[in-house]
């Protein structure tokens, strides 16, 4: 490559201006609020992990994870995801505390080579841990939590669709028992979302009529609580049997909450996530081509760093929420402008103290005098005005030994 | 997520011979698709009667189309699909413009010590050849692949193959099919949920059809 021009900076990664910062804070701040609601306390994990914990343990596949060597050569990664660090944390610091533990966080995660479109190397996730309870009402939590951090955020038209790992393995290993070679390369159709791969090796393995016809009718489980009666209609074993029975669990107590009209059951779902051992979800939101949270149950994770337990959990892609939601905020905040010269700047500089001591923004400038721009504003009934490129909605001077102005405050 | 007014769906088509053949198949379907627009140049078609615009892009630019969700679901031929890798619903094999993915070269062809192929389709010629053991330089090439081996510049080329007309007039034969190709329909991932309801009945219709063919 040749050397970068000095404006560039890595591929994938952003910066934000104010403006955008403003609403990204906005989104972080009632989300987590929203979580805080549900009972969920905020912890921040270091950027950096060894490789050998969190690196292996993450669900990012190893060519993704930003590997680098601290100064004895040990390989360190930059969090891929929080949900393994969190995993460190709760079998260390959290050792001694109880389950439930409700975690959550907002934080920046990496991930290198990232071919597929709209993804950053650099982005940020809001999200939460459910740790130390497996059952369907710990899921459905996790779910309808899901769903009012999303509309915390201000997303308003958006769908989650649920799957279960659970069903795919078991409807597989009772349709072709024993032959793990084709059962894995039909999970990689789906998991590469080709239904026309999927159809062609159904083909391929004359198979019965009636299975294979089973086999490609999977490929419409998709809508509400009357796909689970449906797949159970299916030849399945004991733990696919189950996973629906859990799923079947979920929707009532998601019923409960009233959030199923966001709520589609979708038994062809596989969560991308290798860590995944049950339920899993994806949010996705009119108007944007990329899902905006994902989620799932991972009981194994826990156990890889000492503490054996179940856990489940969703990260909002926040950035892809703001980027959904445009930059813009609401309202303006209230900005004003104090101008003084030496004879008021005492005076001038205590009263932008008072002001900010009651919240409001305040700019401070030293002016030998009034210029003609700010003569008018001042002059003017309605006190908004722009001012070197910012915009204020107030005016005070401390100018030539008297205090003019005022507006609110 | 049905009722109310239903989402307009929009729809990647790729200019050319495709097309043509998919406009085709639409109306077999019974989707309401008046008019000739065979020679427009316009980019953007609204078909409101079928509730759907047509978005005329290059066939090659069909899969970011989709990924990116500017259109929900797209028409396109499984050789792009395979040289571009876009994670995109799958969602049916059309069974229009059938042809094939080939190895070709000059009938008195001999393995050399240093193979070139030139290609289009980089990303497939190299996975194709680094599974079958062969380490090959690829020279990507945009059109008239044919002339490489004709002129020198590579041994052997890969390439779609219709006909196999224009490989006969150039005196090169196909040594080896990599994969049958036909058009596929496909769809962003937030849109099959989004407006799965009009996504899966299009989908469905045009399945019927296809298999009334067969």
């Amino acid at each position: 490559m040749s050397k970068p021009k000095m404006f560039e900076k890595p591929i994938g990664v952003k910066d934000y201006l104010p403006e955008a910062v403003r609403k990204l804070r906005q989104i972080e701040r009632d989300v987590l609020a929203c979580m805080r609601g549900w009972g969920y306390e905020q912890i921040i994990t270091p950027t950096l992990e060894y490789y050998d914990t969190v690196g292996v343990q993450s669900s990012t596949s190893d060519q993704k994870l930003y590997k680098l060597l601290n100064n004895r050569g040990t390989t360190l990664v930059l969090r891929s995801d929080m949900t393994a660090p969190i995993a460190r944390v709760v079998s260390s610091l959290l050792k001694e505390a109880e389950f439930p533990l409700r975690l959550s966080y907002h934080s920046n995660v990496f991930r290198s080579i990232e071919e597929e479109a709209g993804r950053d190397t650099e982005f940020y996730q809001t999200g939460v841990e459910f740790v130390g309870d497996s059952s369907a009402d710990a899921d459905a939590e996790v779910v309808a939590l899901a769903i009012a951090s999303l509309k915390a955020a201000g997303v308003e038209r958006f769908k989650i669709a649920i799957g279960h790992v659970g069903f795919l393995n078991g409807l597989l290993g009772e349709a072709l028992p024993g032959r793990t070679e084709e059962q894995e390369q039909l999970k990689a159709c789906l998991l590469g979302r080709d239904y026309v791969g999927y159809r062609d090796e159904l083909r391929k393995l004359s198979l019965d009529e009636p299975v294979r016809r089973e086999l490609e009718g999977i490929l419409r489980l998709r809508g509400g609580s009357e796909i689970c009666d449906q797949a159970l209609k299916l030849n399945l074993d004991a733990i696919a049997r189950e996973s629906i029975g859990h799923l079947c669990q979920i929707w009532d107590a998601l019923k409960a909450y009233g959030v199923c009209e966001h709520v589609l059951i979708d038994l062809t779902m596989i969560g991308d996530f290798s860590y995944y051992t049950g339920m899993t979800f994806e949010a996705y939101a009119a108007d944007l081509g990329f899902p905006v949270a994902s989620g799932g149950r991972y009981d194994n994770l826990l156990a890889q760093f000492g503490r054996p337990a179940a856990a489940t959990g969703f990260a909002l892609k926040t950035t892809r929420i703001l980027e959904l939601l445009g930059a813009g905020t609401e309202e303006e905040e209230d900005r004003t402008l104090i101008v003084y010269d030496s004879e008021g700047r005492g005076e001038a500089l205590a009263e932008a103290q008072r002001l900010r001591g009651e919240g409001v923004m305040v700019v401070t400038e030293r002016a030998e005098e009034l210029t003609a721009e700010l003569k008018e504003a001042e002059g003017r009934a309605n006190r908004a005005f722009a001012y070197k490129g910012a915009r204020y909605s107030a005016l005070r001077s401390y100018i030539g030994g008297n205090s003019k102005g005022g507006g609110r405050g | 997520m049905s009722g109310a007014v239903k989402d307009v769906l929009k729809v990647a088509m790729p200019k050319g011979r495709i097309y043509k053949q998919a406009l085709k198949l639409f109306r077999e379907a019974g989707i309401p698709i008046p008019g000739d627009f065979d020679d427009t140049r316009k980019l953007i078609i609204e078909q409101p009667e079928a509730n759907m615009e047509f978005i005329m892009a290059k066939p090659v630019d069909v899969p970011t189309y989709v990924e990116y969700g500017v259109a929900d679901i797209g028409i396109v031929g499984k050789d792009v699909l395979m040289e571009e890798d876009k994670d995109v619903y799958e969602l049916l094999d059309l069974q229009i413009a059938k042809c094939r993915m080939s190895v070709i070269g000059l009938p008195d062809w001999k393995p050399t010590i240093h193979p070139r192929v030139a290609t289009k389709y980089p990303n497939v010629a190299s996975a194709y050849f680094r599974e079958r053991g062969q380490q090959v330089e690829v020279i990507k090439l945009n059109g008239s692949i044919e002339l490489a081996p004709l002129i020198g510049l590579a041994d052997r080329i890969v390439d779609m193959v219709e006909t196999g007309q224009t490989l006969r007039e150039n005196g090169l034969v196909e040594m080896e099919s990599i994969f049958g190709i036909t058009s596929r329909l496909i769809a962003n991932r937030v849109s099959y949920r989004m407006k799965n309801d009009s996504i899966q009945s299009l989908c469905d219709r045009l399945q019927e059809t296809i298999a009334a063919k067969v």
